[in-house]
């Protein structure tokens, strides 16, 4: 097997492809590896998948889409946020306390390299092409743009304290990013590499979610309990959601992860410290539902059919299974310390 | 005793005078931000005011570094803070500035504020003994035409109540709040039965007054309160003896109420029985720690760690947070008279972030600003006030030091 692994790593090396001829290439390679190894495994990506990378555990563990356990993928120190790559033969993964970012095969479920970042990335998003990756920089206060092809650094730029957040236009030529710090939202030029604007927002501003639209952004703002909706055509703060729910004191709202939902008519947030996700319409901004959960609901992703929301609860170390018809919670399953980021692979 | 570079610079003209701000705050930022450092940033002086002498900062004392005691001067850390805020500032046009203030003794007071005064600072974060502190903010405001006094290292209670002030806001955590943390966790262990141990100094009384407070509202129960003295007379040994101090076997704790810190320190594994010590060493209530690992903590430690090459501690944090809660006042609206600024922070109607957890306002009764605070000890964090299950009508934080219907305090701004 060994012999065989280092051929098919042979040929990736050996002839310059462009960075989806690589991820074919390495399909091969692992088809023939399975192959040679008399296995019966398929070699399609395997369906039915939920993964949750657990900062603590230093693993993603994988589910079902029942929220039945399958297996666990050693990454590696402190992963948090993650992405598919193009076809979902691969997930990217930050690695916070490893400053890289892992490659995870999803076919063999083993991280098969990774992509040197800088101090404590957190949150990233990919080029449209999915060539470029760029990440927030949390302990230098930059954003850093790197070629996942040639590994190597493109350009950083220096924004304000505790960047989290990041959303590539999906034109690829500007970025939005947060600065839990100062308060703001920058909006950067890609190509000049500058910051064109900082957008004024509400206290933490933490994640994006872009409407399907493309002409609202929203950004959850954890400490002043809202979410602010910024035009993309003026860079302006149009709209302010507060959250104001019965039975839970402002104090204990605390909105982070977002995700839109698959209908791309509703936004699902997380109310961190409320223990609830929200529920909010589109087009009217109005919350439609809240749904209990678990402690401090951060990460969360619908399954593609529409019909189940995956939420990670960061303090009681488990996920939440939402039924999104009936708005209510269908199962929690312990997932390991400290899940982060959660993708569904139906 | 100002820094002769502050003198420097506010000989200058205005326009060099906002040049120089935008050179030392932003340094390669606003070139590389591309949103220029525009020339007509307001630059607005908030200074930082200790005693040049004191005792906390002598390098002895520094080098037994106490538990909670400061490890160095809070200017540090307000730095990090002008740096932190800059950006979010910069939009609504203001640079903050700091300018150190060691005053020689309590008699340099009033020709330090007429300093102040003609450099038009109204703004001061205050590291003072607790009389000095108070003779501040006695003067600050008449002589400053209003002033904004920020206390981030006296827990005085009396500054709180019967001796507070409208221009007040204190970042640090009182001494009740600190003593109702320890009794709230020690109630949810249910460890009621206390034995304290208290020094001789003003201070200690002190600490023991708000711990007997604290364990009469959660149900602890003093069983004895026993003096201890430093001292290796033979004749005295009941009083510093470690174990003939703790020979009875009905409690459940030991409490050592110890301002200075020298007789705490040798007291936990030195009981006779094994019992947990907390007050003054051991289990702890604090504003900070810097192994503290939610909510932003560790990129803050980090930072510091850093820039000043010291763990932060709670006055560093309190220091940070003061120019934090500077900057949302000029956030809100930079034009604001100082009363407005004092009234909007006390109204509880502007937010700080700690990165404690929630939001953090002031109390509108006595400045205080409500917060989590940490239980722990020097390795780590077990706990944090309000510990869950307790519960308030309004706010959990109140349940932590003094609450609106029990506040002395009478001024508001």
């Amino acid at each position: 097997m060994f012999k065989v692994f280092t051929s098919s790593q042979l040929s990736l090396t050996s002839s310059p492809r462009s960075f989806l001829g690589v991820v074919v290439g390495r399909h091969l390679a692992i088809a023939a590896l399975a192959f040679m190894a008399g296995s019966a495994m398929a070699q399609v990506i395997p369906g039915n998948r939920v993964y949750v990378s657990s900062e603590k555990d230093n693993k993603i563990y994988v589910f079902d889409t029942q929220g039945q356990r399958v297996s666990a993928i050693d990454v590696c120190q402190r992963p948090r946020h993650m992405m598919f790559n193009a076809d979902h033969s691969q997930i990217y993964v930050c690695c916070g306390d490893d400053n890289a970012l892992g490659l995870v095969d999803t076919v063999s479920g083993k991280m098969t390299g990774s992509l040197p970042l800088d101090d404590s990335p957190e949150i990233f998003d990919l080029s449209p092409d999915g060539k470029i990756v760029y990440a927030t920089i949390e302990d230098d206060s930059t954003m850093g743009a790197y070629d996942l092809q040639s590994k190597k650094k493109l350009f950083e730029i220096k924004v304000g304290g505790e960047p989290e957040g990041i959303l590539v236009t999906p034109d690829g030529k500007h970025a939005y990013v947060t600065s839990e710090e100062a308060n703001v939202v920058h909006y950067i030029d890609l190509t000049t590499r500058k910051i064109v604007k900082n957008i004024r927002v509400g206290t933490r501003p933490r994640r994006f979610v872009l409407t399907p639209d493309g002409k609202q952004l929203w950004v959850s703002n954890e400490l002043s309990a809202d979410v602010s909706v910024v035009s993309t055509e003026d860079q302006k703060v149009k709209h302010t959601i507060k959250f104001k729910i019965k039975g839970i004191r402002a104090n204990d709202i605390t909105p982070v992860g977002m995700a839109l939902s698959t209908d791309g008519k509703s936004i699902w947030v997380g109310l961190g410290k409320a223990n609830h996700v929200a529920e909010l319409d589109v087009a009217t901004r109005q919350v439609r539902n809240t749904v209990l959960v678990g402690k401090r609901a951060w990460g969360m992703v619908p399954h593609p059919d529409g019909k189940i929301l995956f939420v990670t609860n960061g303090m009681s170390d488990d996920m939440t299974l939402v039924d999104v018809v009936s708005g209510k919670a269908i199962r929690t399953v312990p997932v390991g310390r400290v899940p982060h980021s959660v993708l569904v692979q139906p | 005793m100002l820094s002769a570079a502050h003198r420097v610079i506010f000989c200058c003209g205005r326009a060099q005078l906002i040049g120089a701000v935008c050179a030392s705050l932003f340094g390669g930022f606003a070139v590389t931000a591309g949103v220029a450092c525009a020339a007509t940033l307001q630059p607005v002086t908030v200074a930082v005011v200790s005693l040049a002498g004191d005792p906390r900062y002598a390098p002895k004392q520094l080098e037994r570094a106490y538990p909670e005691h400061p490890a160095g001067r809070v200017l540090d850390a307000a730095r990090m803070a002008v740096d932190d805020t800059a950006l979010a500032l910069q939009e609504v046009g203001v640079a903050l500035v700091l300018r150190d203030v060691q005053l020689a003794d309590a008699q340099a007071l009033p020709k330090a504020l007429a300093e102040l005064k003609s450099a038009r600072v109204q703004h001061i974060i205050a590291d003072l003994p607790p009389e000095l502190l108070r003779a501040l903010v006695q003067q600050a405001p008449t002589v400053l035409n209003g002033a904004m006094v920020l206390n981030v290292s006296s827990d005085s209670d009396a500054l709180r109540n019967e001796a507070c002030s409208g221009s007040m806001l204190h970042i640090y955590p009182s001494r009740q709040m600190l003593t109702d943390s320890l009794a709230q966790y020690l109630a949810a262990r249910n460890w009621r039965k206390v034995l304290l141990l208290q020094g001789p100094l003003p201070g200690d009384q002190l600490q023991a007054a708000a711990m007997n407070v604290s364990a009469r509202r959660y149900g602890l129960k003093i069983l004895q309160t026993k003096p201890f003295k430093l001292s290796g007379d033979p004749r005295d040994r009941d009083l510093f003896n470690t174990r003939l101090l703790t020979n009875e076997r009905d409690h459940d704790v030991v409490a050592v109420m110890d301002s200075h810190g020298e007789f705490a320190r040798i007291l936990p594994y030195a009981t006779q029985w094994p019992r947990p010590v907390m007050g003054s060493n051991g289990l702890m209530a604090m504003a900070w720690h810097p192994q503290w690992e939610r909510h932003g903590g560790p990129q803050i430690s980090r930072r510091f760690q850093k820039q000043v090459k010291r763990p932060m501690q709670s006055q560093d944090w309190a220091s940070w947070v003061a120019v934090k809660a500077v900057a949302a006042a000029m956030g809100e609206n930079p034009k604001a008279a100082i009363s407005q600024q004092l009234k909007q922070l006390r109204a509880g109607e502007l937010f700080v972030d700690g990165n404690k957890g929630p939001r953090l306002s002031f109390r509108s009764w006595d400045g205080q600003l409500r917060q989590p605070i940490l239980i722990g000890h020097g390795d780590g964090i077990v706990g944090l006030a309000p510990l869950e299950g307790v519960l308030h009508p309004t706010e959990v934080m109140d349940t932590l030091g003094t609450d609106e219907k029990e506040s002395k305090c009478q001024m508001r701004p």
